[in-house]
């Protein structure tokens, strides 16, 4: 760490952890309502615990990035925040909003449009903090060094930070109402999000593995250049069946297959930057989960998208459990590993520490993973039962699921392997211990055959 | 390669590139807009009592269990073409008695069985949201749902 005004990331960070593990609870809840489905139904229905579930997810994405990008902005422009202060100020509004909302959903106080169910004053403190942070930023770039990480990372940030102007429009037509819906959501995850996750891989590689900035960069832009030109049009995708003209059923197809190169450049520069890397890193967790974050999100994202993004096929899976399976994978993969590798890069330096604890989060990794992966199979199974019996015998909704319950049972065991693996990563990140669980070998003094 | 594609030619081709998809993506949404408006949804007519159910429709956060043209969530079934499955699409007091009885019915409170929560709605309420859910049934979906199973 260089500059002290990185060290509001750490706030950042610790806000994000706190909402990952009301996240990861609100979904393990979720899942036990599936198993047994009376449980708290009087209480806390399950479309409150869905929308807490959903919510602090995105909102912690947002933190972390936020935190990354105060993090790195300072490295990377060569210069202190312009204001620590107004960074604070932006955390508090943050913080004061997601738990007004939340208390909110509660009480049974919420909008109606999925993700988007902030009272309104909530999403009008989501603007201000996003201007607030957007000058901070905008202002520390333009007097400082500008590179094509920050380029992108700035872009990526502004755009989706105008994005969030449609959460305030909604159409009384329903179909308007869905179209300009996807203009947050989907150009949110499936463009401007990838934006900033490519910049922030690319800050995390050019540190662990020492290849050369320009080579960096270069792959910078040609990754955002495929995410851009196929996620523009990809939004098609989501057009097929809501009231929109038939040609978006081509272009959605065709555009939202190339989504998966972006994806594929990920994965494979986080590899070739490996390979090609001399340095020797200290922080191998970080390393691990750069590598597993692109590769994850490259199944989720990109494999898991295909899957079902051609119309011909969609027109059976649309809205089955299908979905569900290519969403959390592809969230987890993109979004929250690249989030837990940015907190396992960052904090050691932002408490000023070496790199402590990895063998733990080298194990939480492995258990998220793990757990994220099987219940993608499992739900991919049930969806395509689901499919099968639902969409070409025609069998009525509730008698399919009926049929489905041993998958929502093992989605739960792989969901309870997810809780643990959060909660240790979480331990691992802020309870310092002085010596690894497993003490490493000695550097290598004699090559391997 | 290394020399064709520069870094500086390979940031143009990034900005120029996507400025010229936001310019196509954004003829489309004008061309789309008018679409819905007057071929998609103009089979039923947009009135305040149809605003009036969707605004009770987001209001109950229905869309965080059932999905609404196969978006939302997948814990309740699917309500695009409810009318159409309970066969009451075409008679607006068929449909508002239908729809009346089924919330009034919830929650079931049977063991292993999800259950809706219970919703205080007005007569007014109910009637709005199914003139909504009528409405949204005779949009134009490129004919989805396969079948009325939803």
């Amino acid at each position: 760490m260089k500059y002290q005004s990185q060290k509001v990331a750490y706030w950042y960070f610790l806000a994000a952890m706190a909402l990952f593990g009301i996240q990861v609870l609100g979904g393990l809840l979720a899942g036990w309502v599936y198993v047994s489905p009376n449980f708290l139904s009087e209480l806390l229905p399950f479309n409150v615990i869905r929308m807490i579930h959903t919510n602090a997810l995105i909102v912690w994405l947002l933190l972390g990035f936020f935190g990354a990008a105060y993090f790195l902005i300072p490295e990377e422009s060569d210069r202190e925040l312009w204001s620590p202060k107004l960074a604070y100020v932006q955390l508090i509004i943050l913080l004061v909003g997601t738990l007004g909302a939340v208390g909110s959903y509660l009480v049974g106080i919420h909008g109606g449009r999925e993700f988007l169910e902030q009272p309104l004053w909530v999403k009008f403190g989501i603007l201000v903090a996003a201007l607030i942070f957007l000058l901070n930023i905008s202002m520390t770039v333009l007097a400082g060094k500008k590179t094509a990480i920050t380029n992108v990372l700035l872009m990526g940030l502004w755009l989706l930070s105008l994005l969030w102007i449609f959460a305030f429009i909604n159409p009384d037509n329903l179909s308007l109402d869905k179209m300009y819906w996807w203009f947050v959501v989907h150009l949110w995850v499936e463009a401007t999000w990838e934006l900033v996750m490519a910049a922030i891989l690319a800050f995390l590689l050019l540190k662990l593995t020492g290849v050369d900035r320009e080579v960096v960069e270069k792959w910078l832009y040609v990754i955002v250049a495929t995410a851009l030109f196929s996620g523009i049009l990809g939004t098609g995708h989501h057009f097929y069946w809501i009231g929109l003209p038939g040609y978006w059923q081509w272009i959605g197809s065709i555009f939202s297959t190339f989504e998966v190169i972006p994806f594929f450049l990920m994965m494979s520069f986080a590899f070739v930057m490996v390979w090609k890397g001399r340095k020797n890193h200290p922080n191998k967790a970080a390393l691990l989960w750069s590598l597993g974050s692109s590769t994850v999100a490259f199944f989720g994202a990109g494999v898991w998208g295909f899957l079902h993004t051609l119309h011909g096929v969609n027109f059976y899976s649309h809205g089955t459990q299908i979905t569900a399976a290519h969403g959390h994978l592809a969230f987890f993969g993109a979004y929250v590993a690249l989030n837990l590798a940015v907190f396992t890069y960052a904090m050691p330096m932002l408490r000023q520490r070496a790199p402590y604890n990895q063998v733990l989060n080298m194990v939480s990794f492995w258990l998220m993973t793990g757990g994220m992966a099987f219940m993608t199979f499992v739900l991919t199974f049930a969806g395509t039962i689901q499919t099968h019996m639902q969409r070409v015998v025609g069998d009525y909704y509730m008698d399919v699921q009926d049929s489905l319950s041993v998958f929502y049972l093992m989605r739960f065991g792989a969901g309870a392997a997810v809780v643990i693996g959060a909660l240790l990563f979480i331990y691992s990140m802020l309870v310092v211990r002085d010596r690894e669980i497993i003490a490493p070998g000695p550097a290598a003094s004699v090559p391997g055959e | 390669m290394a020399e064709i594609l520069t870094k500086s030619r390979a940031r143009n081709i990034f900005y120029g590139g996507s400025i010229f998809f936001v310019v196509v993506f954004v003829a489309m949404t004008v061309h789309s807009h008018r679409y819905v408006v007057n071929v998609s949804t103009a089979g039923m007519p947009l009135s305040e009592e149809v605003v009036r159910g969707k605004h009770v429709w987001e209001k109950n956060s229905c869309i965080n269990c059932h999905s609404l043209h196969g978006e939302g969530a997948y814990f309740a079934p699917e309500v695009g073409n409810v009318m159409t499955r309970w066969g009451v699409l075409d008679s607006p007091e068929d449909a508002f008695e239908t729809l009346k009885a089924w919330i009034e019915s919830q929650p079931s409170g049977i063991e292993g069985r999800r259950q809706m929560p219970k919703y205080e709605l007005t007569d007014e309420d109910m009637r709005s949201l199914a003139e909504f859910l009528r409405w949204a049934d005779q949009t134009d979906t490129q004919g989805w749902p396969p079948n009325e199973a939803g």
